[in-house]
Formats: structure tokens, C-alpha cells, sequence
């Protein structure tokens, strides 16, 4: 079983990217594929997102794909995807699938998805402005490729601030540029994710999680920092720790 | 080194094969686009600034001096050797225009007067193509049409120094089209120009004539076609000092239909 886990803020093209690649893998739809399909690929698709989504339906009426979708609700969405993870991917050997895509809507900026033995794609898009890359964390510094969308909107200085301060956020990266709207840039993914390999056992998350429970996460909704404890931050200064 | 580009035809809207099966573009060519709205001239420059490799609509493939280009041109946009202007083409940034061109210029020069260099040769080159210059500390998102489509053009050729630039109905934007004609001509670089212009396709060296998204013929400006060019030019340019009147609020005599008898 292959994995990709794909993350990106919203509206950044992630559905449209991944459209692209699984209809690379299996032909135009599940049901009559292409000349030019990959045999031997039953992708199937997993999104988590807040409160709402439709993707998964929109996608398997399209490619008669397996897809399924999990409301993360009061939990951050990469955090659900650590609870559910290992379920999904018995739930994609159950229908017959050999590589799951999850789409996760990325909101925490301080968490990623991304597992170790899978593929970890962020999606950007070029439109969001050149400081983006600057701003979402592990999101992009966690991840193996970086893809950029709506290149077709910006010009092309614009492309490449994006691009140097993509690789300034994440050295290590691997930078795809695509036009997601026409499926242009899709090949050089679909080559990356077949060339993962397959997970197998216990997953672990990449990175460090950010820093565990405050006083806030557990229900407490007064404002000011004396009115918390365990890890605090005033205006002026880092964080520190005041027991209680 | 790129020294040409060649444009392998595929099929029109119709699926029916190009006429025109394939064009060699060299360094320092300036190249034109002809064709009745929705014959698909904007389909065809898109396919070169893609890199068209038999994946898109069209079946085109591009090559560069002869062979299949680096994957990498296409991966990064400071490989990339071709710049695509359109009318959409925007600046998203609202910072100030010195601030703009100082980051896109220090990821190419890495030497502070270089870069202070090419700001300078940048703003310049731009300012030649509007009629309001520039100013440096305005802010990107300020910039009128024809200021923004000015500075790209700048911003690609002096800054991005691509080889090769594709400038999809510029003359909308209302810059220089002629001033940018002979500016572009110092520099050798590929030009491909779409455009419902009456002589920018003449002075071209070569125009693609496009129909029912194909490129059915390919025409080679001659020596007549050039002195025509002029002719056309000075027509056009009666016609833009009449609307600049109309615009200026003038009133119109016998003399003036003199004139244009
Ligand atoms: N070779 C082709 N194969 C398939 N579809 C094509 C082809 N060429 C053009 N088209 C389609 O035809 C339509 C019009 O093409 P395009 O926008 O390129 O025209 P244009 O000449 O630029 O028009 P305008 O002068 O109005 O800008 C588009 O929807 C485009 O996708
Ligand atoms: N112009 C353009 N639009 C795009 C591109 N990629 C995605 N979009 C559009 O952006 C919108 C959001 O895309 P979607 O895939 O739903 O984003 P998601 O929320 O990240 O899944 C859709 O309307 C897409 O058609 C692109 O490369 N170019
Ligand atoms: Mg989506
Ligand atoms: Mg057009
Ligand atoms: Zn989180």
C-alpha cells in the first residue's frame, strides 16, 4: 500500500491536483480506462476537514474510486488524521485499493500530517502571495514535494520569489510547479508517488508535534495570561512555564 | 546555450492536422501571431510557454534546439526560458516597485550594485514603454494596465533575462507598441507578438496565421510588405492624433475633412 498525504490551505487546489494525478493513474474514469492509464493502480481517497466537505463524493462519481470522509469537528484536522490514520489504510486494503491519498484541510499551522514511509505534498498556491512560505510551518518545512498552483495568474518574477522562498522555508524540498486548472506539471507527481514505498507496520507522524496541552485547549476561556498556567506567553516576551 | 525553438504542429479545434506541421524559431526573431478572435492564437503561445510535450489539447510538441527541453526548464521558473505576458499576467504584490524589482533581482544577482544595475535598467526599459512613467515608490498594485504590462515586459527582459517572450494583445494595454518593437529588436531574443495589430505583424519577420485553432500558413514579411508596414504605421498614427482630439474636447472643420481626404 502506497500513501500520500496531501495538505494545503484551503482553495489552494489540492482536490484539483490530486484529481489530475489518480486520473493519470487509472484513465479517465473507473469504468472505461484510458489508453494511456497505469494498470495495476485502484487508488482510493480519504479526505478530513472540519465540518465540511464533498470531495469524496465528487470523486468517486467521477472515477468509481473507493472514498470516504472523516469531520474532525473540535479536533485540529491533522490531529485526526493521527487517530484515523491507521484505520483508513485497513479500510483501503479491505476495498482492494494499493495507494490511498488522504486530503487534509491543514488549518493549525503548527501540526503536519505527513508520516514517515509516506509522501508528504503540500499544496500552495502562487496567487496567495510571495510571503505564504514564510508563514505555514511544518506544513511545508515537513514536507518531500511542494506544489504550486495557479502559476497561469502571476507573473513570472512573482513564480520565482515564491519558488526562492519556498526552498528558504525548506531546503530540501522538491518543487512542482503545475496548472492545475489543465493538468500541466501532474506526470513528475505521480512518478514520485509510485516511487514511494509501501507503507508497512507502525506509522509514526514526522517532526514534533507543537507543544501539548494548554489551559486553553481544555475548555478555560478567560482572556490574559495570569488567568492560565502550564505553558503561558505575555505580550512582551517567549513563552515559559508557570505551574500551578 | 538556446539557440532555436521548434513548434512540431498537432491538430486544430477539430481534431483535423495542423497545415503548418513545423517552425523553427532562432535567437533574435520576432515572430507574430494573426487571426480572427477564437482561432485559437492564445491557445498556440500557451502551448510554447507550457513546453507542450503532446499534453495538451492541441498535440503540440516543443522543442529546443532540436531536442526534448530539460525537465528542469520547466520545474524552475528561473530555468525557464520562455516569459508569457497576457493580459491576465498580474503582479499580485502590493509592494513598492524599487522593493518588487530589489527581491526578484537579488535571487538572480547575487552583488548589491548588480542589482542596483538591473533595478535602474529595469525601470528605465519600462518607462520607454508607457506614457506615465513609473515612479519606484509607488506600490505594484497601484500601477495602471499599461504600466503593469510595461513593467512585466521589463521585468522579463532586463531582470529575468529570458531568451525568448510571448506578448498575448499588448496593444490593449495601451503601451508603445512601435517603441517596444525597436527596444526589443536591440536585445537578441525571440519575440512572439499575438495581435490584431495592422503593422506590428508586418515588421515581424514571420507571421503564423492561425484558423479554426491551426496554424494554417506561415508568412515571411517581404521588402514590400515592410514599406507598407509604414504606410499602415502613419495611417494609425492620424487616426490616434484624431481620437487624442476627440478626447482633448476638440471641435472639428472643413479643414480637417481636408485632411483626411
Ligand atoms: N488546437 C486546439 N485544440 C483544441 N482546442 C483549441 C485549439 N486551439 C484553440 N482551442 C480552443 O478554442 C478556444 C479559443 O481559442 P483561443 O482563446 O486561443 O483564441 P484566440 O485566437 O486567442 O482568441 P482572441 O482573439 O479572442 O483572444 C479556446 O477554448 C481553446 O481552448
Ligand atoms: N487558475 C487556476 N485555478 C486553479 C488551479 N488549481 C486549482 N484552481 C481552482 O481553485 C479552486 C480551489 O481548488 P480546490 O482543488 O477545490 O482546492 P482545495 O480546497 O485545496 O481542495 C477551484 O476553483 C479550482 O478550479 C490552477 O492551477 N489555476
Ligand atoms: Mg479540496
Ligand atoms: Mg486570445
Ligand atoms: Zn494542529
Amino acid at each position: 500500500m502506497k500513501l500520500a498525504i496531501c495538505a494545503g490551505p484551503a482553495t489552494s487546489g489540492k482536490t484539483a491536483v490530486l484529481r489530475h494525478m489518480i486520473r493519470k493513474l487509472i484513465g479517465s474514469s473507473g469504468t472505461e480506462p484510458r489508453a494511456s492509464s497505469l494498470p495495476g493502480w485502484r487508488p482510493a481517497y480519504l479526505k478530513i476537514d472540519v465540518q465540511f466537505a464533498d470531495e469524496d463524493e465528487e470523486l468517486a462519481r467521477e472515477f468509481g474510486i473507493p472514498t470516504k470522509k472523516v469531520y474532525s469537528g473540535e479536533l485540529c484536522p491533522d490531529h485526526c488524521s493521527v487517530m484515523v490514520l491507521g484505520e483508513a489504510l485497513e479500510w483501503a486494503r479491505k476495498v482492494e485499493s494499493n495507494i490511498l491519498f488522504v486530503e487534509t484541510a491543514g488549518l493549525c499551522l503548527r501540526c503536519s500530517p505527513y508520516v514517515d514511509g509516506g509522501l508528504g505534498i503540500v499544496v500552495l498556491e502562487a496567487t496567495s502571495g510571495m510571503n505564504l512560505p514564510r508563514k505555514i510551518g511544518p506544513m511545508l518545512s515537513l514536507a518531500d514535494v511542494a506544489v504550486v498552483t495557479k502559476i497561469d495568474r502571476v507573473s513570472q518574477a512573482e513564480r520565482e520569489v515564491f519558488r526562492a522562498r519556498i526552498l528558504d522555508a525548506a531546503p530540501a524540498v522538491r518543487v512542482r510547479e503545475v496548472n492545475a486548472l489543465h493538468g500541466i506539471g501532474i506526470d513528475p507527481l505521480v512518478d514520485r508517488t509510485l516511487a514511494t514505498p509501501d507503507v508497512n507496520g507502525e506509522l509514526l507522524l514526522r517532526g514534533n508535534p507543537p507543544v501539548g496541552t494548554c489551559t486553553i485547549c481544555v475548555g478555560k476561556k478567560n482572556i490574559g495570561w495570569h488567568a492560565h498556567f502550564g505553558v503561558v506567553r505575555p505580550l512582551e516576551a517567549q513563552t515559559f512555564y508557570r505551574g500551578e | 546555450m538556446i539557440e532555436e525553438i521548434t513548434l512540431l504542429g498537432g491538430c486544430g479545434r477539430g481534431g483535423n492536422r495542423e497545415h503548418v506541421t513545423r517552425i523553427t524559431f532562432r535567437m533574435g526573431d520576432v515572430i507574430s501571431i494573426v487571426g480572427p478572435t477564437g482561432s485559437g492564437k492564445t491557445t498556440l503561445i500557451n502551448d510554447l510557454e507550457l513546453l507542450a510535450d503532446g499534453n495538451t489539447p492541441s498535440g503540440r510538441r516543443i522543442l529546443i534546439n532540436g531536442r526534448a527541453p530539460d525537465p528542469d526548464f520547466r520545474d524552475d521558473p528561473s530555468r525557464h526560458p520562455i516569459a508569457l505576458i497576457t493580459q491576465h499576467t498580474n503582479f499580485l504584490s502590493d509592494l513598492p516597485v524599487r522593493d518588487f524589482l530589489r527581491i526578484h533581482a537579488e535571487i538572480r544577482h547575487s552583488r548589491q550594485h548588480e542589482t542596483d544595475a538591473v533595478m535602474g535598467e529595469t525601470l528605465a526599459f519600462a518607462n520607454q514603454l508607457t506614457g506615465e512613467a513609473v515612479q519606484r515608490d509607488s506600490r505594484m498594485t497601484e500601477l495602471s494596465g499599461g504600466q503593469t504590462r510595461a513593467l512585466l515586459i521589463a521585468d522579463a527582459v532586463v531582470i529575468g533575462n529570458a531568451p525568448i517572450i510571448l506578448l498575448d494583445e499588448i496593444e490593449n494595454a495601451g503601451i508603445h507598441r512601435m517603441r517596444a518593437l525597436e527596444l526589443l529588436r536591440q536585445h537578441r531574443k525571440i519575440f512572439v507578438f499575438v495581435t490584431h495589430d495592422p503593422y506590428i505583424p508586418l515588421l515581424s519577420d514571420r507571421r503564423i496565421v492561425m484558423a479554426c485553432g491551426a496554424m494554417t500558413k506561415v508568412i515571411e514579411s517581404g521588402a514590400a510588405e515592410r514599406q507598407l508596414a509604414l504606410r499602415v504605421r502613419a495611417a494609425d498614427d492620424w487616426l490616434a492624433r484624431f481620437r487624442e482630439r476627440i478626447r482633448g474636447g476638440d471641435e472639428f472643420s472643413t479643414d480637417d475633412l481636408e485632411a483626411v481626404a
